[in-house]
């Protein structure tokens, strides 16, 4: 039993909602991340590995939703596998065992704070976030794109459902430029 | 105050709310406007002419125009931090306790003692400081600046902080459109009808453009009211964006426009946590710039006083703002246009005493005195327009009294978005005027007035056009009927009478003389004309000026207009405000940003923070009877050396690195090798650039067999990774590596001193005994009952040292608990410059010597750039400039006497030798005060420094004043036998 208390990104004990008018902020410490690349050549030995263990490897700029296991792709032969932390925080171990040696697997759940955003329209808010197109984009849309000087990744799960992965150590400020940009719409 | 110049509500009540009574202030005096109103419209309505001083030649001014093309009428709006100078009255919406103030005067608008400068305006011609103030040199700075610069000039900035926030985003469109005239709203119905994604964008407060100070209709509906039900169905549709308040001020590469958005301008102040203003950056598939036209004067003797006008601008006043500027007034036109005015301001029941219609022949203006080829040859009027001087066809002379003249001396198309790509404006002999050329920015079409097509009619058709052929729509909607009437003018650029000035760039105080004088001296390019009399460089760009002093300039070089050239434009179309330029990026918000896992428990202890790129690290910890930070920083290394230390060392760079080429990769992208490095060990690697001078240095881990994590400097961990992603995906695609950061996904912490093993002995739960983890060993490890850890057996500061990482949530924790579990050994918690102290006590090489140009030979560690490998700087450190035997030698420095100083930066210098550069010996990089040696000690590159070792030289630095006799030592000060370290 590890005895150690876990902090969260913004430094809390507990993950927790910021509301400004109709938007929600959700600080997300349960989702384990984790990166698989694909090792040369060894892109069909991969592919038959994720299928067989129901691991999704999605295409450029899209997010598949899954259980346990949702994927997003970051570059070519790259993906963020995401899952839930309590069953998989040992995340990488867990997809070395399904993928074995046709990918590399690194560890990835605390290089980033995740925030899950909920309104009505998300457009009007992420317009001041980021070049995005976010309203002509579809459900399942993933980008690396710029936040306040801060490279992060933006998911679209709906009109009004986002999730942006930034830097762990700039949480504070990443949730300060989301909030301040809020004040300005809401 | 009473609105006397208000048109009877009978006559046509204009686009005004005179339900609603709003009151402002201007030099102090209350005035009452309307919604609706801009700032100039209303002072107008209230009979106020005089509303600003010139820029050099302080003469009295009024409003020229009434758009944003305004020279004139500038004022500083607001007081407080929020004063704001140089803001055109033409386009300042009013709100109810506006405060405006005129500027650029003294003691007061109507007595203005830097008056003089008109008086002696023959001193001040164009090029006069540069000739006039020549001598004595030194006076230039010290007296002639100051005294110029405070009597020409605009508005004074507040000194005080702007309080208001600004905003910065991104929109997407199909089409945007560039103004909300005719042609605009045309371009926009068309392609929003057709369901595309459609951005409008106007300046202006109100839709509509030259349509809301028209009368003539379009359709079977006066031209505003089709504007107005335009817009009302372009806001139904959920395609489209109207963006009033929105000046599209620049076109950029790849089809991106700026836009400002003054989005509480018009408030007395933003709501809270609203923007001021929004920047925005517009990216569109396709572009039509519909910005209309500008109206120009006619250059004619003191043509400058309050009361002339546009005659365009006398239209819209009486039309869109119920406003008759004068009580007689009169026109001077050389096109039909200034006798449509004439009609308009009739129509509305000011007198028009007389059209001087420079033009012969043409049918006369029934009911008026219509004066045919005659010129406005000079005015009078302290103040204001009291007069004017008519030379008429006849020759004969006569005065009129007026209070307001209307100038029309034909339209310039507003090219000046399409010339932002350096795209030259091409002269259209028939309209007198420049029109866009065809090689402007990729995607952006011209409509309306700005492509030349003056008329309604002609406007709203290839608006309509270009909106079609932008987005290739198969179908084009009917369009209303308007007007179609031809242009007829005969280009009148400046009445040649008399000696007197005549203005052609108001703003800058450029005058048909000046012009001259630019011709006789030579400056007969555009652009010397331009830089020689200041022509366009005012804030309004010479959007009224520029083609008239063109124009005077072909005249005098006997030239065609076309043959002289022509100015482009460059962005911002009118001012921008630098807060909206910086955003929210100022003060504290400038850039985010990093905290390390340590950062709260630091914060708790009262830790001194530095900011290190955007990390905020630990400095240093004060402990109560500290007063000074050396207090803090001795304890700090002493307790360490001492016991054990810890450092949160997060911030440096971690890349895994994987693949079965992984350990191949390494040993190109290092000068040692690393590909026989066993796994469970770490190693030093040193990293060159192409040219053989040292990029980077760190630590490198084996993991695994294919397996390793790769540490950077802080500084240099996001340029490594970028250098390792260009290597494996450029320079040896074929390579089975792949690599992500990690930086951020662990906490890592050094553990150092005598004492360190056996404090991580209570936290780690694996046997970490010397012979089970020694020296340069890494492994991974569970701490605390099976968290997942890594350890690493390294040193930065000849210690016994560790440093362990664990998942960066679990970071706080880890410290507290080391600290908790370990307090019988004392632990300290010591920040960076207790950190510098002991590299530099190890002659360890960091920032000051890892400076982008010195050698691996220079730092001594010249055996590690292997030759049985090929890596990147192999070859080119090799050169012979970079190995000659006598060059830089990183060496360590004391000072002969225990309390001698020393300064990083300081200079080498034989005993005896001048401090000149050719004696120069090399230079300290860095320094540091040694508490367990008692003195200064520093690192630094002396030239042949490996054989001066035991030598006596002088450490010099001029700008202190520094002089110290120093001992050259090895750069290990510190135990360099290595045996604490193995401890």
């Amino acid at each position: 039993m590890v005895s150690l208390q876990p902090l969260t990104a913004l430094g809390r004990r507990e993950a927790t909602t910021v509301t400004q008018g109709p938007l929600s902020i959700t600080e997300r410490s349960d989702v384990a991340l984790a990166s698989v690349a694909v090792r040369k050549g060894r892109g069909t030995d991969l592919a038959k590995a994720a299928e067989k263990a129901d691991i999704p490897l999605p295409g450029p700029a899209t997010h598949q939703p899954g259980t346990p296991y949702s994927a997003f792709w970051i570059t070519p032969e790259m993906w963020f596998v995401e899952a839930p932390y309590a069953s998989h925080e040992l995340i990488a171990d867990l997809l070395k065992h399904a993928l074995g040696d046709a990918a590399s697997i690194t560890e990835q759940t605390d290089a980033w704070v995740a925030f899950d955003l909920t309104a009505p329209d998300l457009a009007p808010l992420l317009e001041r976030l980021c070049n995005v197109d976010y309203a002509a984009q579809p459900e399942g849309y993933a980008t690396r794109t710029v936040m306040d000087h801060l490279g992060v990744y933006l998911i679209k799960h709906g009109r009004g459902s986002a999730r942006i992965y930034g830097p762990r150590s700039s949480a504070e400020s990443l949730l300060h430029a989301i909030e301040t940009a809020a004040h300005s719409v809401w | 105050m009473t609105q006397s110049h208000r048109i009877d509500a009978k006559l046509g009540g204009g686009q005004i709310d005179r339900t609603k009574t709003l009151r402002f202030t201007f030099d102090g005096l209350p005035y009452q406007g309307h919604p609706g109103d801009t700032l100039a419209s209303a002072l107008l309505a209230n009979g106020v002419r005089l509303m600003g001083r010139s820029f050099k030649y302080h003469r009295p001014r009024g409003p020229l125009s009434a758009g944003s093309e305004e020279p004139n009428a500038l004022v500083e709006l607001r007081t407080g931090a929020r004063q704001e100078p140089n803001t055109r009255a033409t386009v300042v919406e009013l709100f109810d306790g506006l405060t405006a103030n005129s500027q650029n005067r003294w003691p007061s608008l109507r007595f203005d003692a830097m008056g003089i400068n008109d008086k002696l305006s023959a001193f001040f011609a164009a090029g006069f400081y540069y000739k006039t103030f020549m001598w004595p040199k030194s006076f230039w700075e010290k007296l002639y600046e100051p005294i110029i610069r405070r009597a020409a000039g605009l508005g004074s900035v507040t000194r005080e902080e702007d309080p208001d926030e600004y905003d910065k985003g991104f929109l997407h469109c199909d089409l945007l459109v560039i103004g909300a005239g005719p042609a605009g709203l045309m371009a926009a119905l068309t392609a929003g009808r057709a369901g595309k994604r459609v951005i409008l964008a106007d300046e202006d407060f109100r839709m509509g453009g030259r349509l809301n100070a028209e009368t003539y209709a379009v359709g079977d509906v006066p031209g505003a009211d089709w504007a107005a039900a335009s817009v009302a169905e372009l806001a139904t549709m959920p395609n489209v964006r109207l963006m009033t308040r929105t000046t599209v001020m620049g076109a950029f590469d790849h089809g991106i426009y700026g836009a400002v958005e003054r989005v509480a301008d018009h408030l007395p102040t933003p709501a809270k946590g609203k923007p001021r203003q929004s920047l925005w950056r517009i990216y569109s598939g396709r572009a039509i710039l519909a910005a209309g036209a500008t109206e120009r004067p006619i250059a004619f003797e003191n043509n400058d006083r309050p009361g002339i006008l546009l005659a365009g601008a006398l239209r819209a006043y009486a039309n869109r703002w119920g406003v008759k500027v004068g009580e007689r007034v009169a026109i001077f036109t050389n096109n039909d246009d200034g006798l449509r005015s004439a009609l308009d301001l009739q129509a509305k029941g000011v007198d028009v005493v007389a059209v001087i219609d420079s033009r012969q022949g043409g049918s006369l203006l029934p009911g008026i005195r219509h004066l045919q080829g005659a010129e406005v040859i000079d005015t009078s009027g302290k103040l204001g327009l009291a007069s004017i001087a008519v030379r008429q066809a006849n020759g004969r002379s006569e005065n009129i009294a007026i209070d307001a003249l209307g100038v029309s001396g034909g339209w310039n198309p507003n090219v000046n978005i399409h010339s932002h790509h350096r795209s030259r404006p091409v002269y259209d002999p028939g309209i007198a005027a420049f029109i866009p050329g065809s090689d402007g920015p990729p995607g952006l079409l011209v409509a309306g007035a700005a492509a030349g097509q003056m008329s309604t009619h002609a406007a709203l058709k290839t608006g309509r056009d270009a909106a079609v052929a932008a987005l290739e729509l198969s179908r084009s909607p009917d369009l209303p009927e308007a007007e179609d009437m031809p242009i007829r003018i005969t280009p009148l650029w400046h009445v040649a009478h008399g000696k007197g000035r005549a203005w052609i760039d108001q703003q800058n105080d450029v005058t048909v003389k000046d012009v001259k004088l630019a011709h006789q001296e030579n400056f007969t390019s555009v652009e010397h004309l331009k830089r020689y009399t200041t022509l366009g460089m005012a804030t309004d760009q010479g959007k009224t000026g520029n083609v008239i002093g063109l124009a005077v300039m072909a005249e005098l070089t006997g030239r065609s207009i076309p043959e002289t050239g022509t100015t482009i434009y460059r962005p911002p179309y009118t001012p921008v405000a630098l807060g909206a330029l910086a955003g929210r990026s100022r003060g504290r918000e400038f850039r985010p940003f990093r905290l390390t896992p340590s950062h709260h428990w630091a914060r708790e202890q009262g830790a001194v923070f530095v900011e290190v790129g955007n990390w905020l690290r630990t400095q240093w910890i004060p402990k109560p009877g500290e007063t000074e930070w050396r207090q803090s920083v001795d304890r700090e290394v002493l307790a360490t050396r001492k016991s054990v230390g810890i450092c949160d060392v997060t911030t440096l760079g971690k890349i895994d690195i994987q693949g079965t080429d992984a350990g191949a990769f390494l040993d190109r992208v290092y000068a040692n090798t690393f590909s026989t490095l066993p796994v469970g060990k770490c190693r030093y690697g040193l990293m060159l650039r192409e040219d053989g001078i040292v990029f980077d240095d760190g630590t490198t881990a084996r993991m695994g067999e294919h397996e390793y994590v790769m540490t950077t400097t802080t500084a240099n961990a996001v340029t490594v990774f970028r250098h390792l992603e260009f290597c494996r995906q450029c320079l040896w695609p074929e390579m089975d590596v792949q690599l992500i950061s990690t930086t951020e996904a662990w906490a890592q912490f050094s553990v150092a001193g005598p004492n360190a093993r056996k404090l991580l002995e209570k936290i780690v739960d694996q046997d970490i005994s010397d012979a089970a983890f020694p020296y340069m060993g890494a492994g991974n490890i569970t701490v605390c009952g099976g968290l997942r850890a890594r350890l690493f057996r390294i040193s930065f500061s000849g210690e016994l040292a560790y440093e362990i990482a664990v998942p960066t949530r679990y970071g706080d924790a880890l410290l507290r608990e080391m600290l908790a579990r370990g307090a019988e050994y004392d632990p300290v918690v010591y920040g960076t410059e207790a950190l510098g102290v002991m590299r530099v006590e190890k002659g360890h090489v960091a920032g000051g010597e890892l400076n982008g140009q010195s050698t691996a030979l220079n730092m001594g560690l010249g055996r590690m750039v292997s030759k049985k490998k090929d890596s990147i700087g192999m070859v080119l450190s090799q050169r012979e400039g970079l190995t000659d035997e006598n060059g830089y030698r990183l060496v360590g420095v004391k000072p002969v006497d225990p309390n001698g100083k020393l300064t990083a930066g300081s200079h080498f210098l034989e005993k005896g030798a001048a401090p000149v550069a050719a004696n120069d010996g090399g230079w300290l990089t860095s320094k540091v005060y040694s508490p367990h040696l008692g003195h200064d000690i520093a690192l630094g590159y002396l030239k042949a420094g490996d054989k001066k070792i035991g030598q006596r030289m002088r450490i010099v630095n001029l700008l202190s004043g520094l002089d110290t006799e120093v001992e050259i030592v090895s750069p290990h000060m510190f135990d360099p036998e290595g045996e604490r370290l193995r401890g």
